[in-house]
């Protein structure tokens, strides 16, 4: 058999393969001629096959029929054998193959070679891929590895122990004695490789931790010589000594000081002296006082060490590196919390590096951005970000985007301002804001009462450049048809007032329900829009006859609303204007911006009814307070078992929802007293021609044989109810309807308010009864009729 | 701590590959690629450190590559090694490489891929910076590669 071709060959040939297959082809030839010369156990060539194999498993060939011809390569006398052997069962191996294991015996004997090289091979192999078994095994040859003077070995012993201690950590206490004088090395390269054990050892346990905190005045003495220490030009790299082996040390310094007063105190010094006098027009100086500042903003350090280290993480931000300027951003961030107000000194760099081209600086500047976002300089900062949204990566525009509607939120100067902002994001980035940012701007424009025609002007002239983005459609149709009469008047104070007709307004509108661009919930809200518009325009048939076409549309929700608003043109149309009012003043109940809009205050609050008695009455409707309290008395009767609806109640959603298809369950009679020939019986229904309109009968029975005269029947109810008086004779029946509009209801949702009844009446000429009931209505019983 | 040190050219084509934690073969090829694809379309003046693709770990893993010529150097890191200081290491690396092999280029690496193994676990071992002293480096792979000349045995 002819000598196998020598590795250089085998490159050779397979570089002048022009395909794949061809490659492949070749590669296919020489694995076979490799496999038969490993079958011929030949060992002069072996390593040459090895090697051979290792390059193809590099192109992405299998190579695993080589994984035992590495084994015996170790196991050879010859260097040359153990190099490319070791190097193979690094590469090749791992310890989910059992035949790993077999590696043991020949490492053992390695690391106790004569040669130290050799000694080296076995070290780098068990540090890389030693499993947990060789590692408790081999753990002793380490750790007296550890002990010797030989710095070659000194040094891979400790990084190989660093792996033993990650693989098998109860080990860890073993190297404890050989960690004692390994910072006395002069060796760089020992000095460096025990910094990473001692590291190690103090991120895996607390213990280690105190234990190691006494070698801070020696980590300090070291990193001083460094810097101190003339040019020495063994460590030099661009005019810095050693600049790997003091980011180590600062690194160690930083886990050491962290969270103790003494070790900070400490290096408290050296830390500022590094900080001064490091040179920072190469990577290296950058490199150890990024380092230097880390370590100052995670430890216990004096004020004004923290406010060099901003500084300097300021000056980095200035810095044409863009390297730089990415950590320098990295860091700022994660300081920004507890170092707010020095922070703020670079606001104005930090915005510019919106402007870069970077993407991962631009992402870094923009949180920078929003964390420093304060009342003071709102204006300014919304300028810049609402430019930078118009000109970012699609990524980001639906965070900067919630991040400037939380910003505006909090700290608005201005309602016209604020409203501005909202519409500048609103057509610049409108299809990538969050789904709640629709309801609760329409709050916000209902509740700026003042600027309700500049709104709607502003929303118009929106909508006629642009349909496609549906958050500024939805808002804008909703609004048009909240305050189109003011639209078409022409009142607007803060601007220009636009002259538009009733029907220009009628055919925007009707645009949106044909467009293709408006999406089915859109088409909601221009057809509710157009019905709204009935009691504010006086184009009435053509209102009606967009509504009757939409009554046989495919869209079931849109059907469903057509008919109903033909409904309330044919029979109802005396109801109209009252159910298409103005929307009141909404109650804001969420408080942190857009993205916590859900309230659990119904939640936490209907519990109370579920509970039987009540010792005293907790936060009662403050209006009704005072009536109820001159009624005084304590029995009390919870009426409704309220289940609390499923929906979470989103700021503005069901206002917008005017037919509100929440019921849940209907609340079934209840009869709330029955006794002496007396009957009274509540039923709660809504009203059949307007679902609007709750209605709570109280429907007194007599009984008895005889009249029940001088009946009185008070309730005092909060003023969101409207109560008739009654007859004072019953003789068989009394109706008394209570009468709530949905709206009030909503007003007070989540609170509960009470009827207290005090009832009297008089049986025959000597019997009389007098007893005062309470009965607790909850807002919420509004989804239960 | 270094989870994996990639080399490949501007076509992709990988010239050593080192893993420091375990990824089976055909995954390995994977990361290559997608390591190259997402470094490959970096612009020149853009900054040299990039999230980890999905493969090899994410966000929680950084790629810090330098562009040499026709090479990449790619080392895939976590939070634990600092961002400059690789940046450094690679350069102390390719130093050393330049060194050993006397203005190294593309062709040295690809015939000798072996000893660019060697040299590399001088400086890097079980993912954990061993050496950064480019003279000690090469001292030391010198005296190996004279131990492996002087045994009387076949060429590599």
């Amino acid at each position: 058999m002819p000598a196998p071709i020598r590795l250089r060959e085998l490159i050779r040939t397979i570089r002048t393969a022009r395909t794949q297959a061809e490659e492949r082809e070749m590669i296919q030839k020489e694995c076979a001629a490799i496999r038969s010369s490993f079958r011929e156990e030949d060992n002069t060539y072996r390593c040459r096959n090895v090697a051979k194999l290792l390059y193809m498993h590099m192109l992405g060939y299998p190579a695993h029929f080589g994984q035992l011809e590495c084994l015996k390569l170790i196991a050879s006398q010859k260097f040359t054998d153990k190099r490319i052997g070791y190097l193979g069962a690094m590469l090749l191996l791992d310890e989910r193959q059992d035949v790993h294991l077999l590696m043991t015996n020949c490492i053992k004997n390695d690391l106790n070679h004569s040669t130290q090289y050799v000694q080296g091979l076995a070290l780098c192999t068990l540090g890389c891929m030693g499993s947990s078994e060789m590692c408790r095994d081999l753990a002793g040859e380490v750790e007296k590895l550890l002990k010797t003077s030989n710095s070659y070995l000194r040094k891979k012993a400790a990084l190989c122990a660093v792996h033993v201690i990650r693989k098998v950590p109860e080990l860890m206490e073993m190297f404890l004695p050989a960690t004692k004088n390994l910072l006395s090395e002069k060796n760089h390269g020992v000095l460096h490789t025990s910094v990473v054990l001692l590291t190690e050892m103090c991120e895996r346990s607390p213990d280690m931790l105190s234990h190691f905190r006494k070698l801070v005045p020696q980590l300090v003495r070291i990193l001083k010589n460094l810097i101190m220490s003339g040019y020495s030009p063994e460590h030099d790299v661009s005019g810095i000594s050693d600049p790997f082996l003091q980011v180590r040390i600062l690194r160690l310094l930083r886990i050491l000081g962290k969270g103790d007063d003494d070790s900070s105190e400490a290096m408290n010094d050296i830390l500022a002296q590094v900080a001064t006098n490091t040179e920072t027009s190469k990577n290296v100086g950058n490199a150890i006082l990024y380092e230097t500042v880390l370590t100052i903003m995670d430890i216990k350090s004096e004020s004004g060490l923290r406010v060099l280290a901003i500084n300097i993480l300021g000056r980095f931000l200035l810095n044409n590196d863009k390297n730089i300027r990415y950590v320098a951003l990295t860091s700022l961030l994660k300081t920004v919390q507890t170092d707010h107000n020095a922070v703020q000194r670079h606001r104005s760099t930090i915005v510019d590096c919106l402007k870069d081209l970077d993407v991962s600086i631009k992402r870094r500047a923009m949180e920078l951005s929003f964390a420093l976002v304060n009342g003071n300089n709102i204006r300014g900062m919304m300028k810049e970000l609402l430019y930078f949204l118009d000109s970012c990566d699609p990524d980001f525009k639906a965070d900067c985007a919630s991040g400037i509607f939380l910003a505006a939120e909090k700290y608005a100067p201005s309602k016209r301002w604020h409203i501005d902002t909202i519409m500048r994001v609103l057509t610049t980035a409108g299809s990538y804001v969050r789904d709640d940012s629709v309801p609760n701007l329409i709050q916000l424009i209902t509740n700026s009462v003042e600027m309700h025609a500049y709104t709607v002007q502003r929303l118009y002239k929106a909508l006629l450049d642009d349909i496609s983005q549906q958050p500024l459609v939805q808002v804008a149709s909703w609004c048009i048809g909240e305050y189109g009469d003011l639209l078409v008047s022409g009142q607007c104070e803060e601007e220009e007032p636009i002259q538009v007709s009733e029907d220009e307004v009628l055919d925007v509108l009707e645009g949106l329900l044909v467009s293709n661009l408006s999406t089915p919930v859109t088409r909601g809200y221009s057809l509710t829009a157009i019905m709204k518009l009935s009691t504010r325009f006086s184009s009435l048939n053509r209102i009606k006859k967009v509504v009757s076409i939409y009554g046989s549309s495919i869209d079931v929700e849109l059907q469903q609303r057509a008919v109903e608003y033909n409904a309330l043109f044919k029979k109802y149309d005396h109801m109209r204007p009252a159910l298409l009012e103005r929307m009141p003043i909404m109650e804001k109940t969420a408080t942190n911006g857009p993205s916590e809009t859900v309230q659990t205050n119904g939640e936490t609050d209907s519990t109370i009814l579920d509970t039987k008695h009540l010792p005293s009455i907790s936060q009662p409707a403050s209006q009704a307070n005072d009536l109820l309290d001159l009624l005084g008395g304590n029995d009390v009767v919870p009426i409704i078992q309220t289940t609390v609806p499923t929906k979470p109640a989103s700021a503005g959603g069901e206002l917008l929802d005017l037919l509100g298809d929440l019921s849940l369950t209907v609340i079934p009679p209840m009869t709330a007293y029955n006794k002496n020939g007396l009957i009274i019986e509540f039923t709660f229904e809504r009203s059949n021609p307007n679902p609007n309109i709750a209605v709570i009968t109280i429907h007194a029975t007599n009984s008895t044989e005889a009249d029940m005269t001088e009946f009185v029947f008070q309730a005092a109810v909060p003023k969101v109810c409207s109560f008739p008086s009654c007859s004072t004779v019953i003789r068989k029946h009394i109706f008394i309807s209570l009468i709530f509009l949905k709206e009030q209801l909503e007003a007070i949702k989540h609170r509960h308010f009470k009827i207290r009844v005090p009832v009297y009446f008089r049986q025959g000429l000597l019997k009389s009864y007098i007893m005062h009931k309470i009965f607790f209505f909850s807002g919420y019983c509004w989804h239960l009729i | 701590m270094i989870k994996a040190i990639l080399i490949f050219n501007n076509h992709g084509k990988p010239r050593l590959i080192r893993f420091y934690q375990y990824f089976a073969e055909d995954m390995q090829q994977q990361i290559i690629r997608e390591t190259f694809h997402l470094v490959s379309k970096r612009d020149d003046n853009v900054c040299n450190f990039l999230e980890g693709g999905s493969l090899i770990g994410g966000s929680d893993y950084k790629l810090i590559y330098r562009h040499y010529a026709t090479l990449y150097f790619v080392f895939c890191v976590d939070s634990s090694e600092s961002e400059l200081g690789i940046l450094d290491l690679i350069q102390v690396f390719v130093e050393t490489l330049d060194k050993c092999f006397e203005n190294v280029c593309e062709l040295d690496l690809i015939f000798h891929m072996d000893k660019v193994h060697y040299i590399l676990q001088e400086v890097v071992m079980g993912g954990m910076v061993l050496e950064t002293n480019m003279n000690e480096i090469v001292a030391q792979v010198e005296l190996q590669n004279r131990m492996e000349k002087s045994e009387v045995n076949q060429v590599i």
